[in-house]
């Protein structure tokens, strides 16, 4: 502290990496977690994109409380119902307008020719909603019985749609909200475990060098020269159908890190090979630290942003992988409800013609998180190391 | 220049090993071999093996051989006699069935190549050249948003929109007035035709990745001091761009094959079945469902090999280019 007040600002270039204003002696103390936080948050885009990541996560956590019924309740009266829009005021018989917020009703009609029915908005048809009401009973992470939900009809027995409904009549939001938990849920847990593999790996090769490392060289090339989707095609199709949905689960997720933790480890190979003759790990290893030590110790939480900045970076590929595959058929299946799972229906063009919310709301909803994972590893990559230019 | 090609091949014999592994080891993931489901099939059409006749085909088929065996019968067919196996579904020796699909698998592979390099480069020197014009950032945000979206949603969403406005389906390679004609002009014309959606669909993340790496590696270039030596000669900013900096950029294109290549590859494979392509996409899903695993494991073979592949040409090339990469 005291050395680092007495910088000579006069002294200093003429052009100074300092905003005007800005204490030079505060930047000088800072630690490196201070100033990787200071640079990600002038980063507004990825700001912004971590937000919606984080909100993406309180949806899945909070799926059953926010979800205006079950993902799974059929209503066969209403078939590809199209979304209703909620509106605010009710105008009565008097003219006058109050405030009742509710969605319109449906009415049925048949084609005569086809024998299909559709359902469009009555407009005169008015189903009150609010905030907080009770509905479909639920356990809230299947320890509390509850049956509160953020919003729903008035009368449970009148539909609200917001979003839509299927081809068995299931609301389409409840299913896109609970699929929500599970696509989010299968790129954290898939990233834990290519994450573990990736470093243990990355840091045997980097440190090690030699025979190690061409031997974990190789295993990476030969990973990531395989093309992915086969190969996930290869390995998914070979999960029994007996299984119960939760082993397929980990299965599923299980598959879709396995090859993805190769850049992990490339990344994590590098770093190590670039630190390995640092004076720091130097020290480390004539102080008498041992080897698991020096590589846990020492070297691992110096590239801790970068790893994370990875570990961002590596989300998006395995949801779309769970996407995809479900997609195909051949990753998760009903009853479970994912992104991928629900894209399922959108895969005949005919349907997609007469619901294309089918199509729009889960498609949206993954090149969104995508989009936000992206922008939110491409700051954090940014920020992970302060100290570059 | 030899030396660098003999050592590279020579690195190709570990990882093509590798790959083979793994394609045997998805071979011979689903429970029972392909005895019992050939069993199953015949049971349900009322038919039935005698003990004896079972065990003498388990012999020669190697069941009971232990894997590793196993594992050298089949490769060893596959390379001195180019046998892939036995296809039960089809009824038929596995290499009939897949080197069609593979021939279309990369031709389709190969023209979203070229659609990727066509696009990304002029996109890929504005965007450098004009950095934070508007252009430029309409690029990065149309960038970003092909990287974000996978190709199958982006191949549904192509094909709800062609129904729906355009009123054509959009599925297959030909119409069907095509399908088994010879080629002509107007085979080809209808090829084209149907060509571009799949090309768009595999090759749009490739190019907004390419974009943006040719962005970022022009923009270093430009800074140099030889560009401001070009420029003070009084070249044209034409030839100061081109003639120097865009040259040295280049070289990411031509590695872009060696990672682009698995990436197009398995954008085949996704969007063929979802736009109903004869790749080998729509046949190697089947194969997996009914477990099929000869014809499975044989694709998934071939597309490692031929990303392989697709990665030494790449290498290849780059040395040429560039002869700091052929003395290190």
């Amino acid at each position: 502290m005291e050395k680092a007040s007495q910088i000579p600002e006069e002294t200093g270039p003429a052009i100074s990496p300092l905003r005007p204003g800005e204490d030079a002696s505060k930047i000088a103390v800072s630690g490196q977690w201070t100033l990787i936080r200071q640079k990600f948050l002038a980063n507004k885009v990825a700001v912004f994109a971590g937000i919606i990541v984080i909100l993406f996560y309180l949806v899945g956590l909070f799926a059953e409380f926010l979800a205006p019924t079950s993902p799974t309740l059929a209503q066969p009266r209403f078939t590809y119902a199209p979304p209703q829009s909620i509106d605010f005021f009710v105008t009565d018989e008097s003219g006058e307008r109050h405030w009742q917020p509710h969605v319109k009703g449906y009415t049925m009609t048949v084609n005569q020719e086809s024998l299909r029915r559709s359902f469009v908005i009555d407009e005169t048809a008015v189903i009150p909603i609010g905030f907080f009401v009770e509905g479909t009973p639920y356990r809230l992470w299947g320890l509390f019985e509850m049956n509160t939900h953020l919003i729903g009809p008035l009368d449970a027995s009148k539909p609200m749609n917001l979003l839509g409904t299927d081809s068995l009549g299931r609301d389409l939001m409840s299913r896109l909200i609970y699929g929500t938990r599970v696509s989010m849920s299968i790129g954290l847990i898939g990233v834990i475990s290519s994450l573990f593999i990736g470093v243990v790996l990355g840091a045997l090769s980097g440190y090690y060098g030699g025979w190690t490392d061409i031997v974990i060289q190789r295993l990476i090339e030969v990973t990531s020269a395989m093309p992915t989707i086969p190969l996930w095609l290869g390995l998914a199709a070979a999960v029994p159908i007996t299984w119960s949905p939760l082993t397929v689960y980990f299965m599923v997720t299980l598959i879709v890190s396995l090859l993805a933790w190769t850049s992990l480890a490339r990344e994590v190979r590098g770093r190590f090979l670039a630190l390995r003759d640092e004076d720091f790990v130097t020290a480390a290893r004539l102080d008498g630290s041992g080897q698991a030590r020096v590589i846990f110790r020492h070297i691992l939480p110096s590239l801790t942003s970068h790893i994370l900045a990875v570990v961002t970076l590596a989300i998006p590929t395995m949801i779309v992988a769970e996407t995809a595959l479900s997609f195909l058929g051949i990753g998760l299946k009903s009853p479970v409800v994912s992104w991928g799972v629900l894209l399922q229906d959108a895969q005949n063009i005919r349907t997609v013609a007469t619901a294309p919310w089918l199509l729009v709301w889960p498609a949206g909803a993954v090149v969104l998180t995508v989009l936000s994972f992206n922008f939110l590893g491409d700051g954090m990559r940014d920020a992970a190391d302060p100290y570059a230019t | 220049m030899w030396g660098y090609f003999l050592k590279r091949i020579l690195l190709m014999v570990p990882t093509m090993f590798g790959i083979s592994v793994i394609s045997f080891f998805i071979i011979q993931l689903p429970p029972g071999d392909y005895l019992t489901s050939l069993l199953a099939s015949m049971a349900d059409s009322g038919q039935t093996v005698d003990p004896a006749e079972l065990a003498r085909m388990r012999a020669t088929y190697g069941l009971d051989d232990p894997m590793a065996l196993q594992y050298f019968k089949w490769i060893s067919g596959i390379v001195l006699r180019g046998d892939f196996g036995y296809s039960f579904e089809w009824g038929r020796p596995v290499s009939e069935l897949i080197w069609d699909r593979m021939g279309a698998t990369l031709s389709v592979s190969m023209a979203a190549l070229v659609f990727v390099w066509a696009v990304s480069l002029p996109i890929g020197i504005y965007s450098a050249v004009r950095r934070h014009s508007i252009g430029d950032h309409v690029a990065t945000f149309f960038g970003f948003l092909g990287l974000a979206i996978p190709n199958f949603i982006l191949a549904l969403t192509l094909m709800y929109i062609s129904y729906k406005y355009f009123g054509q389906s959009v599925g297959g390679l030909f119409s069907p007035e095509y399908v088994g004609a010879d080629w002509s002009w107007g085979r080809v014309w209808d090829l084209m035709k149907h060509l571009w959606i799949p090309v768009i669909v595999i090759g749009t993340s490739g190019t907004a990745a390419l974009i943006r790496i040719l962005r970022a590696n022009l923009t270093d270039e430009l800074s140099k001091p030889y560009v401001v030596t070009a420029r003070a000669k009084g070249l044209s900013e034409y030839k100061v761009i081109m003639r120097y900096p865009v040259r040295i950029a280049l070289n990411p294109f031509v590695s872009a094959i060696g990672w682009v290549l698995p990436q197009l590859i398995s954008g085949v494979t996704i969007t063929a079945i979802v736009l109903n392509l004869p790749t080998a996409g729509p046949l190697l899903l089947r194969a997996l469902v009914s477990q099929d695993m000869y014809l499975a494991g044989s694709f998934i073979l071939l597309m490692g090999v031929l990303t392989l592949i697709g990665m030494l040409v790449s290498d290849l090339l780059l040395a040429l280019l560039d002869p700091r990469i052929r003395f290190t």
